[in-house]
Parts: structure tokens; C-alpha cells; sequence
């Protein structure tokens, strides 16, 4: 796959004396910095040309699998396609080379993205207000939880600090909630695997007045529509809590609800799901956050400008890319998508709650479990077979949970294809255990020793020379 | 699969004390070390600093999981075993042979509350 | 359906359906209550044609007015080289996620391997996490991180030469998070050390500092670091990246943990983000440090690989344990900062920030030689100064505006705040004294 020489990294490939720039001369004159201002040393980094980094890099690039390379099933995450034409008009100079503090009459336009973002992002959401300074999905959700918490604050109503969250939740609910300074209360799933009322219940009679919020994903993290919003929310607002909408499942909703209308007070909405910015490997993404009305004074100052203002235009040129015909579609499609799929493997896989998904499902595994092939080794002969692997071992509520979300721009055919190939592996894990077990097999690297990792941690070049 | 020694006292987060004299030895269990799996490191506090029963006094890591420690008596720390720093699986080969801390007890009764061996045994069986 | 983005045919969706069980799309949420179910249209524009979609951002541009940039106040405009866009274009970097599957991520955690190396290089630190999303948060982060790893102290001081903007995002971590921020006065616009010492107590958890500060200034922070350790306090300084290169460093100042805006890194400015924010720390602190960490290991085949480490310490484990929530890292524009270093090199970061100071400084002369600005403190600064103006600011910053000029940030009524980059040449130096000078 990889020419070795391009497989170093970028530091084993520096000689002394080369450069890989260019800058103009100085015109200024002889002014030099002083010498007791000066680090000691120069900064280590690698002395390359121009043509050596642009290898190095697009042969890295190589051995990476994003959304244009194939079917990207990563459950809970949302892999959209990232249209072009938004990346067109991210770069555009006209923006790109705006300081952010420059004069209000000078960025007009500017302004108007962001007004227009919100404008339609409050349309989708049934919301009246909404910032755009969270930088990613994790940022909103803090931020959302400080607007909570303010808003308790400024009615004197400081001992509401536990937030209810559902036993399924994603592990930066409580995480938010703990850097907020807020508690989280666990509410237990039912056997269909939706909040169990009647816990619900005694929590709210436990806990009345110290009740916050509750913080929930719509639809949940097995992807199942938690269709007793309405009591839910009921309860909850009449014990005085806020409802805070986890925006990671917003997807299937496009077109279907609208959390403002199920009743809820606050959420965040992660533009690299839903509105199909790209990912990058771990970001960035952006994660606004939308209240309703009366709440917006109490927006905190969570990031300097405006957020991550270039990821906010994309979002803007996918909503009026798609109109208010198409945006309608997006929910419905990715939601038939993920149930085609569910019924296609639900007889070799383990579907431990049957019926209608929304935008992606979770299964505990192989249905036969005797041959000891895991959700893991499942995952790994996938990358075999040139498809991303679904996320896996989570949510907690399964022990071999396999997370499946495919993306309303998947084609039958490519869906076909998978589901080919799942079953296609649920055999071999039958006749030929040994060969899924030890998979990947056809990947850059093998599978990696995770121990090792952590038990010695190498994070640096400078470390790496030192172990030679 | 997991073992449980006896003469130990033992806490429902799975720490155990071996007493000699005045000193208690603290360590996790070997059903705590296979819950965690692969040990990576271990956070153990400075000698000197005080624990108190019930609290926590630092941190077992596993690759996928962290798991706080608590320790299951009060008094003040004399010496860590400094081998798991550089060593943590030590753990994963004999959980009650590599203690973690060595603390001076300030209040022996403590050690009534905590379960002995069988009880010990029992509460994993249930758990 | 017959939309670019939804290949779905009539065939395919009638097939499906059967599969499925159902009529229609809408038989997809029959368990959605009526009450809450979306049935009205969105009130959005109708769908747009690329050709349209191209014509209202281009208009929406033409709003917008391309200043010659002489501010910075912690934005600074900065050369990108023509490959850095090119590279990061690369699909298979840009639509991957966070490399979880590290068999088909090695692109990914490879560079991040890098670029933790160059960070910790740049700031003489022994290790770097993988990147957090901007300077301002990295440096809530580190706040956090300090008062974690301390034992039950509760109190971080600051600088008063710190970023009001870093204040901010800072102070509203810590109202939420329950620490106690307590500001350390300026004396002559620089940290004081003697006033630092009458301020550390046992409550202390660490002390935040930046350089080159605020204004600009590069600030003695020698005996700073000792202070704070006898105190049992970290060390926190926040510096502009790029200027690193050049300036002692936050290692060699004694800093416990480093942390800083990336975006001087060769990052557009575009109006504020996105950026990269980077935090590094000494090696015992590892553990403590939040986010994502990339670290080398080796594969079934015995080949060198990297991979996601350290994971245990991150919010999906930790859930409410988490010292942090923080669940990404800002890896595309980490990438951005790594090319660009690799691009650059050990003498082309130099280079620009020497450029960048020299640029400052003649016009920080030529200003003074027009008689009508003087220097606002008697201290050493690096690419970015404080002068007051003899006029009215206001007027005098429209001026420079009508004339395509953005022409320093304004701070308090008389003082202006002009940042220099190895992008300015003289002729627009001179340019802007003229101006300034009528």
C-alpha cells in the first residue's frame, strides 16, 4: 500500500539544510530579537522540501477511510455525505481572511450567515434562539447545561442540581454535567428499551426540587423513538426541571418532529451530523445551542467569537442546498435505510429489541453465539472487506452491542452490498471461526496492542528516539 | 476463577487490609483485578497524606476502564509500593502479594465494619 | 425523490418497503404521538442549484470588506503555504471520523503522533495531547486540569496581562465548575512576581500566564515556576504558538502546563475559527491531561503502529469521573498546524516570526517618529504593541478603514493595539503611517 520511505514519519524523513518555504526578505531593517528574550535551542522540527511533505502527507492520506472512500455504518455518529460545494464556499476569500474583531461594517455578510443559520436552525427545531460559539457537539451540550443552570440561578433556585439522565446515555452527558457542577441521576430503561415511567416517577417525587433537567437523545441511543415524550416532559416541567435535547440523533427527525414541539427547553445540534460537515478525523465540528424563548439572556461566554464560523457557512450551503422540499426527506430516508438493514440481518444477528428503529439499531451480537466470534472480530473483518466498521460496545445497555447507522445518502445497491457481506461473515464465523477471530487481514496494520500503549506511553518523537 | 485469602479484611469496592501491628496494607482484590483486566497504571498518593475510610486515595487504569480506589480505613500513609509504577501488571499477577499503599491505622475499629474472607466471598458470588 | 444528495429510485423504495413492512415513508414513525408529529412545511427557501447556492454566497461576500490586517490581539494574519489547502482536501483525511479503528486510521493517528511531537518540540514540553478546539477553551481546560491534579485546592490565580477574551471563557468554566479565580495586578503592564508571592496560599492550585502577554510584551517570568512549586501550585502559561520558534519557552520557563491558540500556525483567520487549541505538559502530569492522546505501539505483524491511548481517563470512560467532557479533538486543523511545520521547518518558523518582529518594530518607530502616538509601556514586545494616540481614535481607526486598512484593535479611548506578520510588507507599513499621520 505504502512506499516505506513515506510511511516514516515526517521527522525520519528530515536532512539538515533542506527547506520546504518560502518568505520575502526583510525590508524592515536591522531589527533582530534580543538574545535574553530567545529559547535556547531551535524547536526540533523536521527540515524538508516542498515535494517530500506533499508525499509524505497524500501517502498518509492512504491509509485513512472517510465517507468518499466507502459505507460508513458508524453507528450514533452520522457519516453524511460532505458535499463539495460546501467546501467551495468555506474557502472563499471573502470570508477566510476576515479578522474576527474587525468592524462591525466591514463583515456584513458575515453576520448574515450566521443569522441565516440560526434563522433556519430554530425553523428545524421549533426553537426561538440560537448561538453559534459551542465548537463541537461536547461544547454544546456544556454549554446548554450552564444556560440550565444559569436559569435556575437567577430565580433563586440554586439547590436544582441533579440532572436526569437515561441509563442508555452517551458517556459525555454526565460528563458535561460534572464540569457544570451538576449531578446526574440515572433513569432506568423499560424492557423496550425507552424510559421506564414509572422510575421516572419516583425519581421526579425523590428528588422534586433539586431536579435541574433531564437530558435525553430523541430518538434514543438505540435508536427507538421515545414516544412518551409528552408525560415525560410533563413530569418533568412540573417538578420545575428543565428538558434538554442531546441534538447527536437529530438526523432521523428531519422532516418527522421537531424537539421544540416535543417539548423541549434546550439542545445542541451537532452540524457535523445532521448538517453533513465533515467530520476531519475528529474534528472540527461545531455545536450550537438552541433555546426557548426567555432563555437566550442566559447564553454563556463559552468561546471568544463567533465558533467555528467557517463550519457554519457548510451547514448554511447544505440547508439552502436542499430547500425545504428536500430537508424534509433526509429523516425518512436514513430512518428506511437503517430499518432495510435491521430487517435484512435480523435472522444471523442478535436484535434484542424488535420493531420500528429511527436512523440506526443496535444489535448484541451474533445470534449463535457458539462459535465465540465477537462483536469485535465482526468489526474488524468488515475493515477486510472495505467497510467501516459500526461502533461497537456501546451503548452499555448489551454486552456485544453492534451500532448500525447508515445515512439517507446510501444506495441500495451499497447497502445491499453490506448486508452481504455481514451475513457473508456470520458464515465464516461458522466454518471458519480462526479467520474473523484474527482479522483484519488485508488492512496497512494488523490489530494493535492497546496495553502496550498505555502501559508505556509513547507520544512524542523525542520519546520514540529515546526507546531505540 | 478469582481467589480470595484469608486473615484479610475486605470492603464492597473490592479493597482489601492486611494488618501487621499498627500498619495496614492496602491493596484491590483479585476479583477486582479481573474485573479491570490488563492493569496500566496506578495512581497512589504521596507518603505523608492522610486517607479516610471511605474515600477515595487514588486510581486502578485498565485499557478500557479507570476504577477509583477507596480505602477501606483511616490513618496516614508511610510508604507506596513504588514497584507499580513502572510494573502496574503486578496487579494482574497477585493482587494480595502487591499492596498498594502502607498506611499507619489511626482507628483500628474500623476494621470491624469491613467483611472477612467468607463474607467476602459471598458478596462477589452475589454481586 | 430525485435529488443529488438521495439516490433512492421508486424501484428501490417500493423494495424496501416491502422489507421493511410498510406503505409509505410516513408508516416509518407510526409511534411518533400526533400531537408532536412535523406536519406543516419548514418555513426555509426553496432548494438551491450549485449555480444558486455559488451566487448568494458570492453576494453575501461582496458585504464583506478585505481590511490589510495590522491587528491581532490573539488573531493574527499569518502566510499559509499554497499545499496546506491542497493536502487537507484529501477526502481521505477530511470525511473520516476519530480514528477509533486504528487499522484503517493509521493517516490520521500518524499525523496527530506528529503533530504532538512538533508542539511539545515548539514549546520545550515533554508531551502534547492531540488537540482541543481553541486557545480560549484549552485554557478553561488547563484551569480544570490544575485544581484536578492539585489536592483539594481550589483556587487558580491570574495575570491580569491575559487575553480578556481568555478571561472570559475561563471565568465561566470556573463560576460552573466551582473554582475560585483571583487576579493577579499588573504593575507597568507585566506580572509581578514579588505581588505573585503575596498572593500564593495552600489554596492555590496554579497560577495563569501569558506570553507574550496581551499587549504584546514579553515578560521576565524567571522565578516564577519555583514560586509556584513551593507552593505545590502548577505552572499554566498560555503563549501564541508560532512565536515559540523564536521566544524562551514555556519548558524553559518552568511551566508545568502549556497551552495556547494554534491559529498562528498558518490557520486563516476566517473570522474566528475554526482553530486549533493546543495543551502540552510535563510528563508526570499525563495522566491528568484531557483529551485525546495518540501514542505508538506495534501491531499483530510486530509493525510500528499508533493509536488512541490513555483512553481510560476520557469522559465516555470516566463518564461523571471525567476531569474534562471533552470527546474530540480539533484533528483537521492539528493537520492544518502540522504541514505547515513541516513546511516551514525549524528555520521558516524562525524566519516569519523574526520577520513578524521586525515588521513591528519599524512600525512602531515610524508611528513614534510622527509625533502624534507614543509607546504606552517601557517593555520589551514581540510582533504586537500598545501606542496611545494624540487624536481621536475613532475617528483616526475610520479613516484607516475607508483606506482598506484594519488598523489595530482599540483599547480604552486613547490606546491602540497594531500587530505585525511577516505578510506586511513596507510599502503597507508606510502606507498606514501616512494615514495615520494626517
Amino acid at each position: 500500500m505504502n512506499n516505506r520511505l513515506y510511511g516514516n514519519l515526517i521527522f525520519e524523513l528530515s536532512q539538515e539544510g533542506r527547506s520546504g518555504y518560502s518568505l520575502p526578505k526583510n525590508q524592515f531593517g536591522s531589527y533582530s530579537v534580543p538574545a535574553q528574550l530567545r529559547r535556547k535551542e531551535d524547536a526540533a522540527l523536521p527540515e524538508c522540501d516542498e515535494m517530500t511533505v506533499v508525499r509524505h502527507y497524500t501517502n498518509l492520506s492512504a491509509n485513512n477511510f472517510g465517507v468518499d472512500n466507502g459505507f460508513y455504518p458508524l453507528g450514533s455518529c452520522t457519516m453524511k455525505y460532505n458535499p463539495k460545494i460546501n467546501e467551495e464556499v468555506a474557502a472563499l476569500p471573502q470570508f477566510a481572511g476576515l479578522h474576527p474583531l474587525q468592524p462591525a461594517e466591514t463583515v456584513q455578510g458575515a453576520e448574515e450567515v450566521c443569522q441565516q443559520l440560526c434563522k433556519s436552525l430554530c425553523e428545524l427545531t421549533g426553537l426561538y434562539a440560537f448561538t453559534l460559539k459551542p465548537f463541537a457537539g461536547a461544547h454544546g451540550e456544556l454549554t446548554g447545561l450552564m444556560v440550565i443552570k444559569k436559569y435556575h440561578e437567577s430565580r433563586g433556585d440554586e439547590a436544582r442540581k441533579k440532572v436526569i439522565v437515561p441509563d442508555s446515555a452517551h458517556g459525555t452527558n454526565p460528563a458535561s454535567a460534572a464540569v457544570c457542577g451538576l449531578e446526574i441521576i440515572e433513569v432506568k430503561s423499560d424492557a423496550r428499551g425507552l424510559v421506564d415511567l414509572v422510575d421516572l416517577e419516583r425519581l421526579v417525587e425523590l428528588e422534586g426540587d433539586s431536579i435541574a433537567a433531564m437530558m435525553m437523545t430523541n430518538p434514543n441511543t438505540l435508536g427507538l423513538f421515545e414516544k412518551q415524550i409528552p408525560e415525560i416532559e410533563k413530569l418533568v416541567h412540573a417538578a420545575g426541571g428543565l428538558m434538554y435535547y442531546d441534538g447527536a440523533n437529530l438526523n432521523p427527525m428531519l422532516g418527522a418532529a421537531r424537539p421544540g414541539d416535543m417539548g423541549f427547553d434546550v439542545m445542541h445540534i451537532n452540524l457535523h451530523k445532521t448538517f453533513s460537515t465533515p467530520h476531519g478525523g475528529g474534528g472540527p465540528g461545531a455545536g450550537p445551542v438552541g433555546v426557548r424563548k426567555g432563555l437566550e439572556p442566559f447564553f454563556p461566554e463559552v468561546s471568544p467569537y463567533h465558533g467555528n464560523f467557517a463550519v457554519a457557512m457548510r451547514a448554511l450551503a447544505y440547508i439552502r442546498s436542499l430547500g425545504r422540499e428536500n430537508i424534509k426527506l433526509v429523516g425518512p430516508l436514513a430512518t428506511l435505510n437503517a430499518n432495510y438493514i435491521k430487517e435484512s440481518l435480523k435472522d444471523v444477528y442478535e436484535l434484542p429489541i424488535d420493531g420500528l428503529c429511527k436512523h440506526e439499531f443496535v444489535f448484541d451480537g451474533l445470534k449463535d453465539k457458539s462459535t465465540g466470534v465477537t462483536t469485535m472480530d465482526v468489526a474488524k473483518r468488515l475493515l477486510d472487506y472495505g467497510y467501516h466498521a459500526p461502533t461497537i460496545y456501546f451503548p452499555l445497555l448489551f454486552h456485544e452491542s453492534l451500532m448500525i447507522e447508515p445515512t439517507e445518502n446510501e444506495s441500495k445497491e451499497t447497502i445491499d452490498g453490506f448486508i452481504g457481506v455481514m451475513r457473508k461473515i456470520a458464515e465464516e464465523a461458522k466454518v471458519n471461526p480462526d479467520e474473523v477471530k484474527s482479522a483484519p487481514h488485508l488492512t496497512p496494520i494488523g490489530r494493535v496492542d492497546d496495553v502496550l500503549a498505555a502501559k508505556h506511553p509513547v507520544v512524542t518523537y523525542r520519546q520514540l528516539l529515546a526507546e531505540v | 476463577m478469582a481467589t480470595v485469602k484469608e486473615g484479610l479484611y475486605y470492603s464492597e469496592s473490592h479493597e482489601y487490609v492486611k494488618v501487621e501491628g499498627n500498619y495496614g496494607f492496602i491493596g484491590i482484590t483479585d476479583y477486582a483485578q479481573h474485573a479491570l483486566g490488563n492493569v496500566v497504571y496506578v495512581d497512589m498518593p504521596d507518603v505523608d497524606d492522610e486517607v479516610t475510610a471511605g474515600e477515595e486515595f487514588g486510581a486502578v487504569e485498565s485499557v478500557k476502564a479507570a476504577s477509583d480506589l477507596y480505602s477501606p480505613v483511616s490513618g496516614t500513609v508511610v510508604e507506596v509500593n513504588e514497584a507499580l509504577e513502572d510494573t502496574p501488571e503486578l496487579i494482574n499477577k497477585d493482587a494480595f502479594e502487591n499492596w498498594i499503599i502502607k498506611v499507619e491505622l489511626s482507628d483500628k475499629s474500623e476494621l470491624d465494619a469491613l467483611m472477612d474472607a467468607k463474607a467476602y466471598e459471598a458478596f462477589c458470588e452475589n454481586a | 425523490m430525485n435529488y443529488k444528495y438521495f439516490p433512492h429510485t421508486d424501484a428501490d423504495l417500493q423494495a424496501m418497503f416491502q422489507k421493511v413492512g410498510i406503505k409509505s415513508l410516513d408508516d416509518l414513525y407510526a409511534e411518533v404521538p400526533e400531537q408532536i408529529r412535523f406536519r406543516g412545511e419548514y418555513q426555509l427557501p426553496e432548494e438551491m442549484s450549485e449555480i444558486e447556492v455559488r451566487q448568494l454566497f458570492d453576494k453575501l461576500g461582496a458585504k464583506n470588506k478585505q481590511l490589510t490586517c495590522f491587528a491581532g490581539a490573539g488573531v493574527y494574519d499569518h502566510y499559509t503555504p499554497s499545499a496546506i489547502p491542497q493536502l487537507l482536501s484529501r477526502s481521505e483525511f477530511l470525511t473520516s471520523y476519530t480514528p477509533y479503528q486504528a487499522e484503517i486510521s493509521q493517516g490520521t493517528l500518524h499525523y496527530i503522533f506528529e503533530y504532538q511531537s512538533m508542539m511539545a518540540e515548539l514549546t520545550g514540553m515533554d508531551i502534547s495531547n492531540a488537540s482541543m478546539y481553541d486557545g480560549t477553551t484549552a485554557t478553561a481546560e488547563a484551569v480544570m486540569m490544575a485544581v484536578a491534579a492539585g489536592k483539594k485546592q481550589n483556587k487558580v490565580l491570574v495575570s491580569e496581562t491575559i487575553d480578556p477574551k481568555t478571561l472570559a471563557v475561563v471565568n465561566t468554566y470556573a463560576h460552573f465548575h466551582g473554582i475560585e479565580i483571583e487576579m493577579i495586578p499588573a504593575k507597568n503592564g507585566v506580572t509581578d512576581l514579588s505581588t505573585l508571592n503575596s498572593q500564593l496560599s495552600p489554596d492555590v492550585a496554579g497560577v495563569l500566564v501569558q506570553q507574550p502577554n496581551f499587549y504584546g510584551i514579553v515578560e521576565d517570568y524567571e522565578g516564577f515556576a519555583d514560586a509556584c512549586h513551593n507552593q505545590k501550585a502548577l505552572f499554566i502559561m498560555n503563549s501564541v504558538a508560532a512565536d515559540l520558534a523564536v521566544l524562551m519557552t514555556p519548558g524553559e520557563w518552568g511551566a508545568d502546563i502549556a497551552v495556547g491558540d494554534g491559529q498562528s500556525l498558518g490557520i486563516p483567520m476566517q473570522w474566528g475559527g475554526p482553530y486549533v487549541g493546543y495543551m502540552c505538559c510535563t510528563e508526570k502530569l499525563i495522566r491528568k491531561m484531557p483529551g485525546r492522546i495518540v501514542g505508538m505501539t506495534k501491531d499483530n505483524r510486530d509493525q510500528r503502529a499508533f493509536v488512541l491511548t490513555l483512553q481510560a481517563r476520557e469522559q465516555h470512560i470516566r463518564r461523571q469521573k471525567a476531569t474534562s467532557n471533552i470527546c474530540s479533538n480539533q484533528s483537521l486543523m492539528a493537520l492544518w498546524a502540522t504541514v505547515y511545520m513541516s513546511l516551514m521547518g525549524k528555520q521558516g518558523l524562525k524566519e516569519a516570526a523574526e520577520l513578524s518582529y521586525a515588521g513591528a518594530h519599524y512600525l512602531c518607530d515610524e508611528l513614534l517618529k510622527t509625533g502624534k502616538f507614543c509607546l504606552v509601556y517601557n517593555q520589551p514586545f514581540f510582533n504586537e504593541f500598545v501606542v496611545r494616540y494624540s487624536g481621536d481614535v475613532d475617528a483616526l481607526q475610520k479613516r484607516l478603514t475607508e483606506n482598506g486598512i484594519f488598523g489595530g484593535i482599540k483599547l480604552g479611548a486613547d490606546k491602540l493595539m497594531f500587530a505585525v506578520t511577516e505578510k506586511r510588507t513596507k510599502e503597507e507599513v508606510d502606507n498606514l503611517v501616512k494615514i495615520a499621520a494626517l
